[in-house]
């Protein structure tokens, strides 16, 4: 039997993670002065419910050879896998303070070099959905007890690897993978729409032979809901396309472009976080 | 040497300027408009613009089906994604069959800064350089950015333009046309020659400076063309100063200094130092920090200046 280390929070105890997540990325990205707040918040419920709530992590022992893995495919979004590891205990959290300074474990994109907790490094969309599938190969090559969980962006949807890994995981049966579609509706240049349409999402992923979910990623109890019935469901990936807010929390950043790649000033800091509470 | 301006910056104002005199060229990016610059191309031309979204392998391959079909592509995307994700496709599609594809590829470098090493291409030139029909280009100011993008656009055949981030000071106080294929000195010594592109021709130029103080005399060397490397020139200098030194912010395998230690290497064995990074890769910091974390900078060359001398 493997040894289980799943926190199993309550959705109001993961609620007041995803709160504590938001804080931390505003407060490190006003520190480092540059990086992604927009991805950041709109995925911190569906981290915070992972990390908290579904997956079979232990900081004690970020090696744990039975361990959940995570990719994090929008490695921009660091600030969220990183307030999340310092939250879990995976190292102290004032190192969230060195995040993009020179010599930092904490780098611009996760480095799984430099990080314990990041299962691979990200950065270059597009990419991790193939690494996912191919820990999730591997860990049924060898009867292994874990499951792979991945996050997309929706305009990283629009990278033609992605469609590659969706072939490769519905080929090969990778019911221990389960990926979330990041459904913010804003890419850098404006909306997915207007760019470059990755739509209708859910139905793609339904033509590639995955079990789709469709919820509101915001909402904890969807979140578990999904997680569960992804656990069930056998001879296929699941992709839970989650209906997001990009900035979310924060009321001048939610559904701004602009905020996809600019830290808060100081008082924009001070502004945001007195939303957070 | 007062003004500073990036070359991603001044690409953008010479695209749009360029683009609104010649209604050949069209111009691809990939979700990164305002980054790169081609936003301001699409301001003034937005008939002629098209966002490919985050797809760079199909951006190529779609540049080269408008090549093909006579039209003059640019496309940008950072470096890293514009010629690392697309190797393939600006291979088979592009440089094979010699199309006129501009890949004016932004960010390029440790410059890029606090995004790290996962952004920061310093194999571009590498990569690039080894594919046959392919021409290099890389800048070193805002105002020779201009120059080699017009050169550019003159050129039959796929043209690599490398550009960066951060702001630089200017060397070249007014636009010279670029040859391709040929270096200019801009500053002629005796005892060693430095040979450098992109921003670190400005520090090449400082370095100098730190050697004369010292009673070293330099001289510098822009080689904005990497490929085709202006052989002559390298020839002349090695034979006339007796020791070379390059500086690039790009690995030292396979970019200017991996040019130019063929050509002495074939031409005229001289010791050769070669400052760029060491076969790693970058990591976040300040732009600054991380060119004097990889030794990109004038004490450095000046160092390996008086090393290449000393081994003559
Ligand atoms: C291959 C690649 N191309 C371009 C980029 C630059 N980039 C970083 S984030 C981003 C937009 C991502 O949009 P989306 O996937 O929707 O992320 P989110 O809205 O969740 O932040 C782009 C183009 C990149 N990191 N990788
Ligand atoms: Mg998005």
């Amino acid at each position: 039997m493997a040894e289980c280390k799943r926190e199993n929070l309550t959705a109001t105890e993961v609620a007041a993670k995803a709160l504590e997540m938001r804080r931390m990325i505003i407060e490190m990205l006003t520190e480092a002065g540059s990086g992604h707040p927009g991805g950041s918040l709109s995925a911190a419920d569906i981290m915070a419910a992972l990390f908290f709530h579904e997956m079979n992590v232990d900081a004690a022992q970020p090696k744990m050879a039975e361990r959940d893995r995570f990719v994090l495919c929008k490695g921009h979004a660091a600030p969220a896998l990183y307030s999340v590891l310092a939250l879990k205990g995976f190292f102290p959290k004032e190192d969230v303070f060195t995040l993009r300074k020179l010599g930092s474990h904490l780098q611009g994109h996760p480095d799984m070099k430099k990080l314990p907790g990041v299962d691979v490094s990200t950065g270059s969309l597009g990419q991790g959905l193939s690494m996912a599938s191919g820990m999730a190969l591997g860990g049924k090559m060898d009867d292994a007890p874990y499951r792979v969980y991945a996050v997309l962006g929706d305009g990283e949807l629009e990278e033609g690897q992605v469609w590659e890994a969706a072939m490769f995981a519905a080929h090969y049966k990778l019911d221990n993978l389960c990926a979330f579609v990041d459904n913010n509706g804003l890419q850098i240049d404006g909306n997915i729409d207007c760019v470059l349409s990755p739509n209708p999402i859910a139905d793609k992923w339904r033509a590639f032979g995955w079990h789709v979910i469709e919820i509101d990623g915001h909402d904890i109890q969807e979140i578990f809901m999904a997680l569960d019935q992804a656990r069930t469901v056998k001879g296929q990936p699941t992709m839970i396309v989650a209906h997001t807010v990009k900035g979310k929390g924060v009321s001048f950043m939610e559904n701004q472009a602009g905020w996809h790649g600019a830290a808060p000033k100081p008082d924009e800091k001070d502004r945001a976080l007195a939303e957070l509470v | 040497m007062t003004e500073k301006q990036a070359t991603r910056d001044a690409y953008g104002k010479a695209l749009a300027a360029l683009g609104q005199e010649n209604k050949q060229i069209v111009v691809l990016d990939a979700d990164l408009s305002k980054s790169t610059k081609t936003a301001d191309f699409q301001k003034v031309c937005p008939e002629r613009f098209f966002n490919a979204g985050i797809a760079e392998q199909n951006m190529l391959g779609v540049a080269a089906g408008l090549a093909a079909s006579g039209k003059r592509p640019v496309v940008s995307s950072f470096a890293v994604f514009a010629t690392g994700r697309a190797f393939e496709q600006i291979r088979n599609s592009i440089a094979y069959p010699k199309l006129s594809v501009i890949i004016a590829a932004t960010h390029a470098g440790v410059t890029v800064g606090e995004d790290g090493g996962s952004h920061q291409a310093i194999e571009d030139i590498a990569i690039m350089r080894a594919l046959p029909n392919m021409t290099v280009l890389v800048p070193a100011d805002g105002p020779q950015t201009r120059a080699a993008l017009k050169a550019a656009l003159e050129h039959d055949g796929p043209v690599y333009l490398r550009l960066g981030r951060l702001a630089v000071p200017t060397v070249y106080g007014e636009e010279e046309p670029l040859t391709i294929g040929k270096g200019k000195i801009l500053k002629e010594g005796k005892d060693v020659a430095i040979i450098s592109c992109g921003l670190m021709t400005s520090v090449a130029i400082e370095a100098a400076e730190l050697l004369a103080a010292e009673g070293i005399s330099a001289t510098v060397c822009d080689m904005a063309s990497v490929k085709p490397i202006d052989r002559q020139l390298v020839y002349s200098l090695a034979a006339g100063c007796g020791c070379v030194v390059t500086a690039e912010e790009h690995n030292i395998i396979g970019g200017l200094g991996g040019a130019v230690a063929e050509v002495l290497g074939e031409c005229c064995p001289v010791p050769l130092e070669r400052v760029g990074l060491n076969d790693v890769f970058g990591q976040s910091g300040k732009p600054q920090e991380l060119l004097d974390e990889y030794g990109l900078t004038a004490e450095n060359i000046a160092a390996k200046a008086k090393k290449a001398i000393s081994r003559k």
